[in-house]
């Protein structure tokens, strides 16, 4: 469980998150929705430490994320995270992407590693593609790739940081895709996203954020059906027209 | 009357003078380069790292990149005689010939590493790998293929500017063909020659750095 209590975040005089507290419970689908500039994947950011905070706190599974004592290294195995660019690395083929951080981090051998990545590359369709450069994969490919690359570390959670956004529109199905299954084999996600159709259909809840601040959080009849704050009908009603 | 010099023309046994100082360019441009391309690695992390090292180290780059290498290996050689020092001349040119190749070297390694996207740290970080780990399998292979060809042109220009060195007494080739002009008056085929010499140094290595630069690509 992920529990975040007034959380607050700072870039110089500008305060992005202004006391976020929002709970992620085991095995939930959670969507983030909100404009841009509304703190969402700075608060993604922040849960794995990425970004520091100035103020609360954030837990996973009873740690102190936030806590100077803290062995991030450690805890950034438990949580798997997908960017908007796909950063796969480049001067790696696909299996090595994949198998670098289980044998650096996770210890196994190059054989191990090796083995397991081509297991991840296989899950997510690109096994056929394990010894090819980043360059030579699309998009969608390289998004996947990034995924594989997160679940070889086993995590118990899985952030997506808006990773459809970058992509050509024939090329976000494949990675929605990917997400699918991953939901159906039961992983915990919290998904930045502007997809409201996505929201809509894999979602168990939604979160509304809105200037640093979560307006509205629920099930997806609550928050995307039946919307009761004013920020959150204005952001759906522009969202249906575009 | 009339001076007869013994050996007037080329001989022979010249070609050994020749492979000798042909062998001292080669043996300190090969010392030189990997000290300096040592502490200029070294130099260029620092000065990426962390902004105190960098305005701390600015005035020694500005210096050593701007005065002349002739003047340096002059002024370094009058004062760590003045200072009581003996230095073997060999040491001394390795010294003044290192610290230009380690500054230069080190802008190069900077740019290779600031050129190196932020994006790739924070998902290397994201996947639980150290700093350390961190830089030894994602930034610095990435600026290594950034940086690797500026830095081979490095090379060939140290291999060039060691013809400096003969200033303060070292023989290298350069010195040597010069000693041998004045006896003979031979200047054209000697400094054929020479020009030939640091070609067949210099191109197989240009050559080869293509060659690996091809392997490198992404």
């Amino acid at each position: 469980m992920i529990e975040i209590r007034g959380v607050r975040k700072r870039f110089g005089d500008i305060e992005i998150l202004k006391g976020i507290d929002l709970d992620v419970h085991k095995g939930e689908l959670l969507c983030l929705l909100g404009a841009s500039g509304s703190g969402k994947s700075t608060l993604l950011q922040c849960i794995n430490a990425l970004e520091p905070i100035q103020g609360g706190s954030i837990k996973v599974d009873g740690v102190d994320v936030h806590d100077r004592r803290t062995n991030l290294n450690q805890l950034r195995q438990k949580l798997g995270i997908v960017f908007q660019q796909f950063n796969a690395f480049p001067h790696l083929t696909a299996l090595e992407n994949v198998a670098l951080a289980p044998r650096l981090v996770g210890g196994k051998s190059r054989a191990e590693a090796r083995e397991l990545a081509q297991k991840h590359l296989e899950h997510v369709g690109l096994g056929i593609k394990s010894g090819l450069l980043p360059s030579r994969l699309s998009g969608g490919q390289q998004q996947r790739l990034a995924i594989a690359r997160a679940l070889a570390m086993k995590p118990s959670y899985m952030l997506f940081d808006e990773v459809t956004s970058a992509l050509d529109p024939e090329l976000v199905g494949e990675v929605l895709d990917t997400m699918r299954l991953l939901r159906s084999e039961g992983m915990t996600m919290v998904v930045v996203t502007h997809d409201i159709a996505f929201a809509r259909h894999s979602s168990d809840r939604v979160a509304f954020l809105q200037s640093g601040q979560v307006c509205e959080v629920g099930t997806v009849d609550e928050v995307l059906i039946n919307p009761s704050n004013e920020h959150t009908q204005r952001f759906l009603r522009r969202e249906q027209r575009a | 009357m009339q001076f007869v010099l013994s050996a007037p023309g080329l001989h022979w046994s010249d070609g050994w003078f020749l492979l000798q100082g042909a062998l001292n360019t080669l043996w300190v441009t090969a010392v030189a380069g990997t000290f300096g391309t040592l502490a200029g690695c070294v130099l260029g992390w620092m000065r990426q790292r962390s902004i105190a090292l960098r305005v701390l180290t600015t005035p020694y780059i500005d210096v050593v990149r701007s005065v002349p290498l002739v003047i340096q290996l002059v002024l370094a050689n009058s004062f760590l005689s003045l200072a009581g020092f003996t230095f073997d001349t060999f040491w001394l040119c390795v010294m003044v010939l290192s610290s230009s190749m380690a500054v230069v070297t080190s802008e190069v390694v900077r740019a290779g590493l600031a050129s190196v996207p932020a994006n790739f740290c924070r998902s290397a970080r994201s996947l639980g790998m150290s700093g350390l780990q961190e830089f030894i399998h994602i930034s610095a292979p990435l600026a290594l293929r950034t940086s690797f060809a500026a830095w081979v042109g490095l090379l060939l220009g140290l291999a060039k500017d060691s013809a400096l060195v003969s200033v303060v007494g070292y023989v290298e080739y350069m010195k040597s063909s010069q000693i041998l002009i004045t006896r003979t008056n031979e200047a054209l085929p000697l400094l054929m020659g020479v020009g030939l010499f640091y070609f067949v140094i210099c191109y197989p290595v240009s050559r080869l750095s293509v060659a690996l630069e091809r392997r490198m690509a992404l």
